[in-house]
Parts: structure tokens; sequence; C-alpha cells
């Protein structure tokens, strides 16, 4: 049995350290805002389109977006590099204790940040709560002209109105890949599947993979380099998943 | 039958050879003015079982379909269509609904505020308006239980934030604020309910035995059978001291909860250490405000008031107002410096952005309202004794407390740590369902005028055979003996 004086000072692992289990790299360097992301991020999980009225209104409800900023003043304005952003997949998800109900909760499983549908009551709470803002709502049911609905992934649940959601990882796909492997025998290979967003990038800028071992891209990514990668609003605590290479020179 | 003044002003003239000093306190004092307790009886309950007037009916008309239209309607709209037809957007999720959540919250608190704090510290001047202020919590709590309601996305499922047992063994999250909230409102407005009740039955006995007919039966039932033993009155009076006592914390950790829904949370300009009792000094400012203008209603509009409620009244809820409305801008100040000098970057964006942004005139609007008015007038004993002045500053204090909660929710939510999400907040279908709730209230009170007696007798009668006038020589003195 482990008593309190058994424990190390260095053995005492900081959460930040452990990591998740599924991590992605974002190079910023060599985005180039293209969009296609976001396209296939909402083919793949089924999300509605909300019209230019409510889009314009701050309702668009893409899980993956190309944010863009600018330095200087006018006129001596320089672009700086897109930056895509997404649920960070936070260790520590400020949203999750804040839910009335758990229908955001941390899974035990694929140590991400999971929105359970038909749980979340919608107060919203989770939303303002995260310091990403990268939460979407439900705020009608939106219409899907024919022939849309043939496009629906069957593997993704389609969410009515009043239901809060996000960036999922793929989760489908993740579960695809743990079922094929475990059919035979072997564990999820590094690069076996990504997700649509990297799946869809043309210029590679995001890598996706497991970051729980030491030789995966991922890890690699992450870990070369230091001084250019980051993690976003990392001082709150949040423990994100999701690693920011940016001004690195290419 | 005519009561009140001219039974006054008979008295006045039986007794005029006391010379003008005992004149003059029956003048001002309720409790040094009395009238036999059948007399006080019979003039209450003139007010309730009078036939309604065309008026009354009219306003219960009007103010039942604006009711229809604005709460009916356009709540169910509100379901059918998704929150989409509101003004809530990313970054602003929270909007109307949760300002007049806590708005109406801080109405309720001052109701309590005056009965509890009030009773147990004995303040005489408390005695005529406890019921209406308690019914102002009641009130008050139906429509943040709405407000709240409204917010939700799927309202439908609104149980499941209700710890009861089911077969998946889910239960809600007790780490949420929104949990805690949850269960600080029921008990409140539980307890509340209760705390109105008990110092209602002497008087609904009293009712129970005045009237005739239907009113008879639903007096009987509610009376539970108190007949005014002595024995039913050491029961009553040792029920009324419990829970005036035990609502006080209750009250102070209701809105201290309703401050954590915020505090708690990762956003600039919300995560305040100070905001607990921020927010309670904030609910009895926008309470006590609204607690006068129900006074000066009830005194103008529901027969023979003006003999309960005083002058003296509105002056001693002048001096409470004005004492909270300097506690606020303590709190205020505090809370605003504090942030301020913490230096985080979002939260200076904040700062800035409430004071010099596009609703900058909402921030100093609030100031203006909630602290230069409020001590421009209420110094002055004569002008805070005026009901109608009393009540427009009451007034222009809620509009300022709203003002408040608005910034703090919509505007507030606008700047947050992603600057690419900023956008502005404009509110849709939140404008009816507001104006709703507020009708609703009003609404109550106007229904509640004809059905309870709206001053509780029995607790005036037992003041003014406590107070009694005594001439030691030429000076004449109040003396106060402790009957309870």
């Amino acid at each position: 049995m482990t008593t309190l004086s058994d424990l190390k000072i260095s053995e005492v692992k900081l959460a930040a350290e452990e990591g998740g289990k599924w991590g992605m790299v974002i190079d910023q360097d060599i985005c180039t805002g293209c969009q296609a992301c976001v396209a296939a991020c909402s083919m793949e999980n089924n999300i509605p389109f909300v019209g230019e009225e409510d889009s314009g209104y701050g309702r668009a409800m893409h899980w993956i977006r190309i944010e863009r900023f600018w330095e200087g003043e006018y006129p001596e304005v320089k672009m700086t590099n897109q930056q895509p952003m997404m649920c960070q997949q936070c260790g520590s998800a400020p949203c999750e204790p804040v839910c009335p109900a758990f229908a955001t909760v941390h899974s035990q499983a694929e140590e991400l940040n999971l929105q359970v549908y038909n749980r979340c009551v919608g107060t919203r709470y989770c939303a303002n709560n995260c310091p990403y803002q990268v939460r979407t709502f439900n705020w009608r049911d939106y219409e899907r002209p024919e022939p849309l609905p043939n496009q629906f992934n069957p593997d993704v649940t389609v969410r009515r109105r009043g239901v809060m959601e996000k960036c999922t990882f793929c989760i489908q796909r993740i579960h695809k890949a743990n079922d094929k492997a475990k059919s035979e025998g072997r564990e999820v290979m590094d690069g076996e599947f990504t997700t649509a967003c990297a799946q869809a990038c043309p210029s590679n800028a995001i890598t996706f993979g497991r970051v729980d071992k030491k030789d995966t891209l991922v890890y690699n990514m992450m870990h070369h380099g230091q001084s250019h990668g980051k993690k976003h609003l990392e001082e709150l605590g949040t423990l994100p998943n999701i690693t920011y290479l940016n001004g690195g020179g290419a | 039958m005519t009561y009140g003044k001219k039974e006054t002003e008979k008295k006045q003239e039986h007794h005029d050879h006391h010379g003008h000093t005992e004149e003059h306190f029956k003048e001002k004092h309720l409790m040094l003015d009395p009238l036999p307790r059948g007399v006080m009886n019979d003039m209450v309950m003139e007010a309730v079982t009078e036939k309604p007037s065309w008026k009354w009916w009219t306003t219960v008309f009007v103010l039942s379909a604006v009711v229809v239209y604005c709460l009916i309607y356009s709540w169910y709209r509100l379901i059918a269509e998704g929150v989409g037809i509101a003004g809530v957007n990313r970054p602003s999720y929270w909007g109307i609904f949760l300002v007049n959540t806590v708005f109406w919250i801080g109405i309720s608190h001052a109701g309590t505020f005056i009965s509890a704090i009030l009773r147990v510290f004995k303040a005489e001047f408390r005695r005529p308006f406890t019921r209406v202020a308690e019914l102002m919590t009641t009130f008050g709590l139906v429509q943040a239980g709405f407000s709240i309601f409204m917010h939700m996305g799927r309202v439908w499922l609104a149980y499941w934030l209700m710890p009861y047992p089911n077969q998946r063994m889910l239960w809600p999250n007790f780490h949420s604020p929104l949990s805690w909230d949850l269960l600080a409102i029921t008990t409140y407005l539980l307890s509340s309910t209760m705390y109105l009740f008990l110092p209602l039955i002497p008087d609904l006995a009293m009712a129970r035995d005045k009237t005739t007919g239907w009113r008879k039966n639903f007096y009987r039932i509610l009376a539970l059978g108190f007949r005014g033993t002595e024995g039913e009155w050491t029961h009553l009076r040792n029920a009324m001291n419990i829970f005036a006592f035990a609502i006080i914390p209750v009250m102070f950790s209701v809105h201290t909860i309703v401050s954590w829904d915020f505090a708690a949370a990762t956003r600039p300009g919300w995560n305040s250490t100070i905001f607990g009792p921020y927010f309670v000094i904030g609910a009895l400012h926008s309470g006590m405000g609204a607690a006068v203008v129900v006074l000066a209603a009830v005194r103008k509009f529901i027969k023979n008031m003006d003999y309960f409620i005083r002058a003296e009244h509105f002056d001693a809820i002048g001096k409470l107002m004005l004492i909270i409305s300097m506690g606020w801008a303590y709190f205020f100040f505090n809370d605003y410096m504090v942030q301020w000098y913490g230096g985080d970057k979002w939260t200076k964006q904040l700062l800035h952005f409430h004071e010099a942004g596009p609703l900058g005139w909402m921030w100093f609007a609030m100031l203006i309202v909630n602290i230069a008015i409020p001590w421009a007038i209420l110094w002055n004993p004569k002008w805070r004794s005026t009901p109608w002045l009393v009540s427009t500053v009451g007034i222009l204090i809620n509009v300022g407390m709203w003002f408040e909660r608005y910034i703090i929710i919509p505007i507030s939510l606008t700047i947050n740590r992603m600057p690419f999400t900023w956008r502005m907040y404009t509110p849709g279908i939140e404008i009816p369902l507001g104006i709703g709730t507020l009708v609703l209230f009003i609404l109550l009170y106007v229904i509640f005028s004809k059905l309870i007696p709206m001053i509780p007798v029995w607790e005036v009668q037992e003041g003014q055979m406590a107070h009694q006038l005594k001439k030691f020589g030429r000076e004449t003195v109040v003396q106060v003996s402790e009957l309870e």
C-alpha cells in the first residue's frame, strides 16, 4: 500500500505533463486559410448551414473556424498567420463543471471532452465558460433542402434545436479505428486514420494522432522545436490538447 | 361607509385640548394614531370585498391581454421555433432572460429584507407594509422562474435539473453553479411563501369572520381554523420568529449563489471575488426601489390605505434607500477598482468597452440613476416623504439596476479572450417576454388586492397597543412597551 511518505516529489506529475491520448498539431506557418477543413468538418459531422442572416449575426455553427487577424494600425497593417480554432479538447475543461445536467463530460476511454446531445437542456453555460469560444448552439432547427439530406454521415447524430455541440476530434472515426484494431488484435497505429479537417487540408497544416506514445508523429512535432510550439490560453490551466506551430520561419 | 381620514379627523378634533405636540405625533405616526380594532378590520375588508369598479376590470383585462400576448404567445413561439428568435448569439450566449432572472430575484429580495430583518430588529415603521413587501418576494420569484425557463434551449426537459430518482441513475451535476442556483431559488421560494402565509393566518381568520358566500369558504380553508386563542398565538409567534431568523441567511445566500453563476466562471469581468456581496447589495437596492413604488401604488389605488401608509413610511424607506445606494456605490467601485488594478489585458479591454463602447451611455446612466439621483433627492426629509417623488426615484433605481445586470451579462459577454468572436448583442423576442413578466407581476398584485388583506391589521393593532403618548409636564413623550 502506498502511503503519503512513499510519494517522492519527483514522481508527482502535474496533470499538464500527462497529456491526453489524442492530440493535434496545427502549423499556422503553412496554413493558407482555404477553409477546406471547415467544409470537410461540416460534411463529416452533419453540421447544419444556418443561412446568411444567422451566420452574420454570430450563429455560424462551424466546429472549426479560420481566424484572421492583422497587426499594427492602418495604413501600416500586416496580416498575421491564419489561425484555425476549434475545441482544444482540454484536459481540465472549464465547460465541464458548469453543466448542471452532466451533458458535457470527460470521457475516460478517449480522454476527450464529450458533448452528450440528448442530455443537453440548453442552458449554454458551457459556451459562456469556454475561453476559446468554440462551442456552437443549435439556435433553430435549420432547414436542409433536398438533396442535402442524402449526404448525411450515418455515423453521426443529427442534432435538434436547443442543443449545444462542438468539435469531437471526429470521435466516430476514432471508434471505427479502435473497433478495427480490436478485431485484428492489435493497437491503433499512428496515422491509421485522421480527422476530417486534417484529411482535407491541402497543405498538411493539421496533423492528428496519438500523443500518449513517444514514437508518434504528433508527439514529435509537439516536442520538436519547443520554442515555437504553443498552446492557446495555457495560463488558464485548461491543459489543451492542440499545439500551434507559429513563426517557425517555414 | 367611509373610514380613515374622517375618523382620524374627528379624533383629532376631540383631542384638540391636548395641544399641538400630541396632534403632531398623531398625524405623523400610525402607531400613535390608534383606531379600534373593529374599525381597522372593516377598513381593510372594505378594500378587499368592495365590488370591483369598472376601472379595476379594465385594468385586469388590459393586463391579462398583455400577459397572453407577451408571455404566453411569445413563449409558445420561443419553444416552437427555438432560441433563435431571441437575440442571443456567440459570444453573448446569455441575454436579457438572464438579466431578467437576476433582476427579479433582486426585486424579490427587499420583500424579505423589509419584513424579516425589520421584524427581527423590531423596527416599528415596518408594521403596515410587511405584507405588501412579502408579496413582492413571491410574485418576483415567479417572474424569475419564468425568465430562467425561457432561457433554456430545451425547456421541456427542465426537470432533468432536479435530483429525482430514475432508472439510469442520472443525477444533476452538483459542481455546477446553476444546480446550486436552482436549489437556492427553490428553497427561497418555498420559505418565503411560508413566511408570507404565517402572518396572513390571523388576517384570513378575521376575513373569514367578516364575509359570506364563496369568500367565507375561501378564507375558512386558508385560515386553517385559527380562532385566536392564546396557545395559537404563541405557536404562530414562535413559527414567525423562527422563519424571520432563518430566512435572513437564506436571503443572503440566494443572491450570493446567483452571483456565483458569474463569479465562478472563467470570464474577464465576471471572475470577481466581491460579486457575492455586490449582488446582495444590488438586489437590495433594486428591491427597496420596487418596494417604495408598490407601496405608493397601494396607497393611491386601494381604498382606506392612506390611513395605514403615511409619509413616515416613505421617509423610513427613503432613508434605507439612501444607505443602500451608498453601499452599492462602495461595492461597485470596489469591484471596478480591483478588476482594473489586476491589470489583466482582457479585463482592461472589457472595462474600457463598458464606458466607451457603443453602450457606454448605459454605463453612465447606471451611475447617474443608481447613485447621483438617490443621493441628490433622498437626503431631504421632505422630498423623501413625498410618495410620487420617492417612487420616481424607486423606478429610476430599478432602471439603473436593470442596466447594471445588462452590463454584466450581454455587454460583458461581448468581450472575451477570442477577439475574433466579438460581436454585439441585439435583443429579439426577449423584449415582449420581459414586458410580459413585468405585467404579470403587476397583474398578480391587482388580483390579490381583491383576495387578501393588503395590510396585516393584527400587526398594526399590536403596534398601536404597545405605543402610548405620555405627558411629562408640558412635554409629550412616546412610550413603547415590549408586547411581544
